[in-house]
């Protein structure tokens, strides 16, 4: 009798060192069936892929608890080797494939058709040659199964990113004994049509009996294609159903939802309302920064105000700050004050008064074996001469110990001395250092860009605290990056999202999770404020 | 627009072989030297290096670019002759019982090589260059000190009254490993040349019927094949080659054979499951590695055969007409550089080589090789110029080829990535 499941993953928990990423996770899948697994970033998905996959970091960390069930069977998946067996495949986020390549190489690698010959029955089958003829004709096949006209003997390298994709489900389908198929974001790089196509493409291969784990945080994709859902929310299950039992909003709201008041951090409120000055006014922002790349950035910033940007990893959310303050490659229009930025400029746009608090605090942020005061003075006597004393320009010592004193009591930086190297400080520390310096700049306006990241719970309040100090005492404006959607509704006035590269809604902090969740899938509520 | 711009690529995937054919006709014009001594100095180079250059193919395939520590393999080489020497065995049986040492030798020391460039990924090529250095260390302490002493050695080939083997070791007259191998046969060049033009144009016809080639390859093999073959019929270039004016050009049939036999195992093992690993290797590791394949034991294999074939193109070169001394400590020493210069200025790059374009190098290379002295006599009134001009020479290739790529994929990667430029292009 055939099992009722393919996969059954039970009570499935996972921990990094004392932190629980899953936490009594199941999911069970049909046969034949295209499951959803959706979830915010951090939500446990790709850990519990990674448990599925036998992937080296789940094994090397102490493994699991939990059991899985694989057709009925209790089995131990050792490597992503041993999961292929099984006949579980994976259609990658990012491409494996070999641009110089034809279409067949791609789809036979390492699993060509050969034919033994005289060298090769005494050397061994690694001489044995390519029998290319047997193999065309199987790539051929499993090109026409997913509706690809291309020839299976062009090079992938002159193929359009959208074919790609199709190419590595034919891979996939390609393999036989295939049961289970796993397809991450697979349509983050897909033109619409091509959406389409590919989700026809997993049912027709659902309907041969191939269960498909959907990954994807487009809504309509789901509500389009699958059949069954899974939620997961902060490593543990929120919920598992039908389709048909539930609305996209109920989605989104149960993938951001937080009844409770964690993970909020209490603020000073604003007294007076922010005025209309206009501070900045991005248009049609590109930016090309790897992984974040935003495709038409479009938003206003007031003075005075602190404005939250959130969206899921990958989305571009972090390529704005990063795109204004000329760290990557950007083109369109930004406007201080009426004055337009030179983009790609990093030098001028500091000294036009902008100042930036980077989330890759270790490699830009900081010289880590440099100590804390000189960290603090750097920038400022580079950008600005500032901390320079006499004609020859000597870096002014006295005045430098004495502006950091200052900051290591003003943010409670937690040192030795102020001598002390960068490098040797906790992260929250290094933070506050990081802080320091954008603030030794003396900024008009400030981006924060994921402020709170690998650092814990007091030293989160205490960076957010100082930053709502600082913009309330000196007005300064801030612009916060975050993952944390929560510390953003904590400390910002406005928020906006953004999802594939643009602004998708600019919402107030208390607009609901519903409102939250569909815009991080790329689709705008009614409650948004605009600008 | 669009042939334009394959034409640029085209010229600068091949800038540095362009480069090399304008200076070789000019230096061979201004050298004043007879074309008759050129060629026959020219073909006596190709037997001589072809072999070696062809064995750095496999690991530029595999991702490793140049592997300079071909020169351990020519060391492997040496510790052959050297033994075959000093047990008196000469000719034939001398010259395949060195390759037999060399075989197992070679294969350990590229596979000590292999393992630690697998620990130094992204820096293969200067990692290969300097590991040959070190190498030539441990190669001169083996020699002056452990031969002799500890292995024991024939009294002929050590330095008397000493332990460690002589500077220079004679390899004609008795010992007889001199053109033990050019020696066994020879043919005219011209009538190889014919007979080589006439398989060619046979062999595209037949690939055509056979459907593997388009007509248009095939036309352009025939008349290829018709117009090199054409040219020689004219008494005028044939009589510099016939011996009618100077000497007559032969092959080492045995030799060409064997460089023949080198680049057909060279296509053929990408053929077949190992080619298609060392291609996938070669190309990109992550993807590799996903697909299960063993990229580190693969990369030690591509070594591995490297530096064994390296040791026995060295045997080749030894032997070859015109050496006929083995200088103890010096021999290996440029193996590395001449060859890597050699297949790059065939147009290969770091991650692209053919049999092809390893023969073209070298015969470019050592066009320029063989004139320089002449021609810089000629042009500055002192021939020492020249020698410096080689140096140079070689070392310029190396760098320009290394520059030209990092430059190219550079911009290649930044092509990939989201295309600022064309998208405004597109707006205003």
């Amino acid at each position: 009798m055939a099992n009722e499941f393919i996969l059954e993953m039970n009570h499935i928990t996972k921990l990094y060192g004392s932190n629980a990423v899953l936490k009594d996770v199941s999911l069970k899948i049909r046969p034949g069936e295209i499951h959803a697994l959706l979830g915010e970033n951090g939500a446990g998905k790709s850990t519990l892929m990674n448990v599925l996959f036998g992937m080296p970091v789940i094994h090397t960390t102490g493994g699991f608890e939990g059991e899985v069930l694989f057709d009925g069977e209790k089995v131990e998946i050792s490597s992503p080797m041993s999961a292929m067996e099984k006949g579980i495949g994976m259609v990658h986020q990012e491409f494996m494939l070999i641009p110089g390549f034809s279409v067949t190489d791609n789809i036979k690698l390492n699993r060509e058709i050969t034919r033994p010959w005289l060298v090769s029955k005494v050397l061994g089958k690694d001489l044995e040659f390519l029998d290319t003829k047997t193999m065309a004709r199987d790539a051929r096949k499993a090109l026409d199964d997913v509706g690809m006209s291309i020839e299976e003997y062009t090079l992938v390298s002159g193929l359009p990113v959208g074919h790609m994709q199709f190419i590595e489900i034919a891979r996939e389908i390609d393999k036989s004994g295939m049961k289970l198929l796993v397809f991450d974001e697979p349509t983050a790089v897909l033109t619409e049509s091509e959406a389409q196509q590919l989700l026809d493409v997993m049912k027709s291969i659902a309907a041969k009996g191939i269960a498909i784990i959907f990954i994807t945080h487009r809504l309509d994709e789901v509500m389009n294609a699958a059949d069954t859902i899974t939620i997961l929310r902060d490593g543990q299950l929120v919920s598992s159903f039908d389709k048909s039992s539930i609305t996209p909003e109920d989605i989104a709201a149960l993938m951001i939802g937080r009844s409770d008041e964690d993970g909020m951090v209490r603020v000073e409120k604003r007294t007076e309302p922010v005025g209309d000055t206009v501070a900045m006014s991005i248009s049609d922002l590109w930016v090309n920064m790897p992984g974040e790349v935003d495709k038409g950035i479009n938003l206003t910033v007031r003075e005075g105000e602190i404005l939250g940007i959130g969206g899921l990893a990958g989305q571009g959310k972090l390529g704005i700050p990063n795109g204004v303050m000329g760290l990557y490659e950007a083109a369109g229009d930004v406007e201080f004050y009426g004055q337009k930025l030179p983009l790609g400029d990093a030098g001028a746009v500091l000294r036009s008064g902008l100042a930036m608090v980077s989330e890759d605090r270790r490699g830009v942020g900081l010289l880590l074996d440099q100590s804390i005061e000189n960290n603090i003075a750097f920038t400022a006597m580079q950008v600005n001469g500032d901390f320079m004393k006499g004609f020859l320009h000597q870096k002014d010592t006295g005045a430098i110990r004495r502006y950091a004193e200052e900051m290591i009591k003003e943010l409670d930086i937690r040192c030795t001395s102020p001598a002390q190297p960068v490098g040797t400080l906790s992260g929250g520390n290094q933070q506050k250092v990081c802080v320091a310096r954008a603030l030794a700049m003396k900024p008009r306006f400030l981006f924060v860009s994921e402020p709170t990241r690998g650092i814990d719970i007091g030293a989160k309040q205490l960076v957010l605290e100082t930053l709502v100090r600082l913009n309330r005492e000196t007005g300064m404006t801030i612009v916060m990056v975050s993952s944390e959607l929560q510390e953003l509704r904590s400390v910002c006035d406005r928020i906006a999202i953004v999802a594939e590269g643009k602004v998708v809604d600019i919402l107030k902090t208390d607009a609901s999770d519903t409102a939250f969740g569909l815009a991080m899938s790329g689709v705008k509520s009614k409650e948004g404020v605009g600008e | 627009m669009r042939e334009q711009n394959q034409l640029k690529s085209h010229l600068e995937k091949y800038v540095v072989t362009y480069l090399f054919i304008a200076l070789s006709v000019l230096f061979i014009i201004t050298s004043g030297l007879d074309i008759n001594y050129v060629a026959s100095q020219l073909l006596l180079r190709l037997n001589r290096n072809a072999f070696i250059v062809l064995a750095l193919i496999i690991p530029i395939i595999a991702g490793m670019g140049i592997n300079f520590a071909i020169t351990i393999g020519a060391m492997a080489a040496q510790i052959g002759l050297l033994l075959v020497i000093s047990w008196g065995i000469s000719g034939v049986p001398g010259i395949l019982l060195a390759a037999a040492i060399t075989l197992p030798l070679g294969s350990l020391f590229g596979f000590l090589i292999g393992k630690l460039l697998n620990k130094m990924k992204g820096q293969e090529t200067i990692g290969s260059l300097i590991l040959g250095y070190f190498a030539n260390g441990a190669y001169q302490l083996l020699f002056l000190f452990i031969f002799g002493s500890i292995i024991p050695l024939n009294s002929n080939v050590t330095i008397v009254g000493a332990s460690g083997v002589q500077n220079t070791l004679n390899l004609t007259g008795s010992v007889g490993l001199y053109t033990a191998v050019d020696g066994i046969a020879h043919i005219p060049f011209l009538l190889a040349l014919y007979i080589s033009c006439g398989v060619l144009a046979l062999l595209t016809v037949v690939q055509y019927l056979r459907k593997k080639i388009s007509r248009k390859k095939m036309l352009v093999g025939v008349i290829a094949s018709v117009l090199i073959a054409g040219i020689f019929l004219i008494p005028a270039v044939a009589n510099t080659v016939n011996g009618s004016h100077g000497r007559e050009l032969k092959l080492p049939l045995v030799t060409w054979l064997l460089i023949l036999g080198l680049c057909l195992f060279n296509s053929t093992i990408m053929r077949t499951r190992l080619g298609q690993k060392f291609r996938a290797v070669g190309q990109n590791q992550t993807v590799a590695n996903a697909s299960g394949i063993n990229v580190d034991r693969t990369r030690v294999i591509a070594i591995m055969i490297s530096t064994v074939l390296a040791g026995w193109g060295q045997i080749m070169f030894m032997q070859s007409e015109g050496i006929g001394t083995f200088q103890t400590y010096a021999a290996h020493e440029q193996v590395g550089l001449y060859a890597g210069a050699a297949i790059l200025v065939g147009g290969a790059s770091i991650d692209r080589a053919t049999n092809l374009q390893a023969l073209i190098g070298t015969f470019l290379f050592h066009s320029l090789f063989i004139t320089a002295q002449s021609a810089s006599s000629a042009m500055f009134g002192n021939s020492v110029i020249g020698e410096y001009f080689r140096a140079f020479l070689s070392y310029g290739v190396i760098a320009l080829a290394l520059i030209i790529y990092a430059w190219r994929t550079n911009r290649q990667r930044k092509a990939g990535q989201l295309n600022l430029a064309d998208r405004h292009a597109v707006k205003s």
